[in-house]
């Protein structure tokens, strides 16, 4: 029902995930829906680290939160922090 | 002239000042032409004569930022080819030359290192030489010395952000750059220079744009917001590809106005911009304040255009700057190899982790202990680690070996110490030796050093100068 998820890093130490829900059905149905304990489940992260902005105007909803690994950290597998949003995008369709 | 020649600098000032009232009062109104997201990135050549037409009263580009890791801040080299950012230079140089108006680039060289600003102003000259143009070119350097930013953080005067990393004197001292991100002080006092292009080092990726119309007298939250919309180009607009925007700035608001044919701004695409990259997507932190943009009114002025207004900027008491800083964190060596057989493809977790017990051992063996191995499963979890929840497998799966050690030579000793487990091991002793797929021969490659981001605080300034220096160079 999403149209598109977006993640990218926000800075090197911040990763920031934008649901483009397209229309007010849409942005209603995972605004009541998408439970935040859920997505920091999702990140591994404790809920009180992780920033939820629903936008109504923009029928978006974003999470912000700290990088799970640093960006570039020898741990880091992933630069530009833009797979994150699969994970939340395969949610989706469970 | 009369005057400058018989007055003291305090009369001078005040003639400075007269005159930047009269700006207020008769002529806020800027415009600034960005060629693209950041140089090196494609843009429309139409476009950009478009906007030259349009009588912009400054061009601006990025020329960096951390995305892409930090390799860039810690050696200070710029991720582009030379000869791919000169043509794409001197291409901007040249647009310059036609619209007679200053060309700044922003964080010069991908971190906006001094080397990396030296490396631009080379390139510049280079270009200068060549055309025989005579140019005025301001440098403003970002970086930090060490022992400075080690004397204020035992001040207490380093303060973490949220989310930023323990840091302590030790780590301070691995840094091989630090740099701080200049505002639009930093930019005017280059600007004030009369300077034709101007080189600056790490700045916020807003300033180059928001420096001219503020000082000019224009709304300093349309300034911003209209500075933060545009640094992506035309990101914020139908088609991002498309490069080259035209921002219009004055008392009230802002006006962005795509200029390749095949794209608009749209209400939605503007006010979505302020998402992108960002954690907070109403307030963005700059140094000596902050812009908020809960109360922007965004309004689609014909079919390209929307006119902003509403924006607020709140001047904070402090005056202070971010440090970004990168610091060394040893080296390393890759091994590949590619497994396509069934069985071990169906147990791949399994083998990695007799990988891993083989390399203790023989790590004990070797005096390599220092050595730290990880595997990565390609077309597993490389990507997302432990956070995976796809666990469908296809019959290939591709491990790589990353070696980090804080020498070369053992990580690359390690990486040999391991190729006969890579090629043969074998899942349990008694089956038959089994020889997977190296794709190179040799497997290893060395990576050279590696460096990671260690910095996420801010500094207070009693002069926003303080931290930067302002060069001029005649070619």
């Amino acid at each position: 029902m999403v149209r598109k998820i977006r993640s990218k890093n926000a800075g090197p130490f911040w990763l920031t995930l934008d649901i483009f829900c397209f229309d007010v059905e849409n942005f209603n149905l995972i605004h009541s829906q998408l439970k935040t304990n859920k997505v920091a489940n999702l990140f591994q992260i404790h809920e009180s680290k992780l920033k939820r902005f629903d936008i109504p105007d923009l029928n978006v909803i974003k999470f912000s939160f700290p990088r799970p690994r640093i960006q570039g950290k020898a741990i880091d597998t992933d630069m530009h922090g833009a797979s994150y949003a699969a994970l939340l995008e395969e949610l989706e369709m469970n | 002239m009369l005057i400058y020649e018989c007055v003291g600098p305090e009369v001078l000032l005040q003639v400075k000042i007269l005159i930047q009232e009269y700006i207020k009062v008769f002529d806020a109104k800027t415009k600034i032409l960005i060629p693209a997201g950041a140089l090196g990135i494609p843009y429309d050549r139409d476009a950009l004569a478009r906007g030259l037409s349009e009588n912009p009263d400054l061009i601006a580009i990025d020329g960096g930022s951390t995305d892409s890791g930090p390799y860039y801040l810690g050696t200070g080299r710029s991720k582009y080819s030379r000869n791919a950012t000169k043509a794409d230079w001197a291409d901007l140089m040249a647009a310059r030359t036609i619209a007679n108006v200053p060309l700044v680039i922003g964080t010069a060289g991908t971190s906006g290192a001094d080397s990396a600003v030296d490396w631009m102003l080379d390139i510049t000259l280079e270009i200068a030489r060549e055309r025989g143009e005579t140019l005025k070119i301001a440098t403003l350097k970002s970086g930090q010395q060490k022992e400075k930013i080690i004397t204020a953080f035992n001040k207490g005067a380093i303060t973490p952000l949220e989310g930023a990393p323990n840091i302590d004197k030790t780590i301070l001292d691995q840094c091989t750059n630090i740099v701080a991100l200049a505002g639009i002080e930093q930019i005017q006092a280059a600007l004030s220079s009369e300077a034709d292009i101007i080189i600056a080092g790490r700045t916020t990726d807003t300033a180059i744009i928001a420096a001219l119309p503020i000082a000019r007298g224009c709304h300093k939250g349309a300034a911003w917001h209209g500075a933060k919309i545009a640094e992506c180009g035309a990101l914020a607009t139908t088609n991002p590809n498309s490069g080259v925007i035209l921002m219009s700035f004055d008392e009230t608001g802002f006006t962005i106005t795509p200029l390749a044919h095949d794209t608009s701004a749209t209400p939605y695409t503007v006010s979505a911009h302020m998402l992108y990259e960002n954690a907070d997507p109403y307030i963005l932190y700059e140094p000596g304040g902050w812009l908020d943009v809960r109360l922007a009114q965004y309004t689609a002025i014909d079919d390209i255009s929307v006119r902003v207004e509403g924006s607020v900027w709140h001047e904070t008491s402090n005056y202070t700057v971010k440090l970004e800083a990168a610091r060394q964190a040893g080296f390393q060596t890759v091994s590949f190899v590619l497994v396509r057989d069934a069985h071990y493809c169906a147990h791949i977790h399994e083998w990695a982790n007799a990988l891993k017990a083989s390399f203790e051992h023989k790590a004990q063996l070797n005096g390599l202990t220092e050595t730290k191995l990880e595997l990565r499963a390609i077309g597993r979890n490389a990507t997302l680690g432990q956070l995976e929840t796809n666990h469908s497998s296809d019959g290939e799966v591709g491990i790589m070996a990353i070696f980090t050690s804080l020498y070369q030579k053992q990580a690359n000793e390690a990486a040999k110490m391991l190729n006969p487990d890579l090629l043969h091991l074998p899942l349990t002793p008694h089956e038959p030796m089994p020889t997977f797929a190296f794709p190179f021969s040799p497997p290893e490659m060395d990576r050279g050093p590696i460096f990671e981001f260690c910095l996420h605080h801010t500094m207070t300034l009693n002069d926003p100068m303080y931290a930067f220096r302002l060069q001029i160079i005649e070619s």
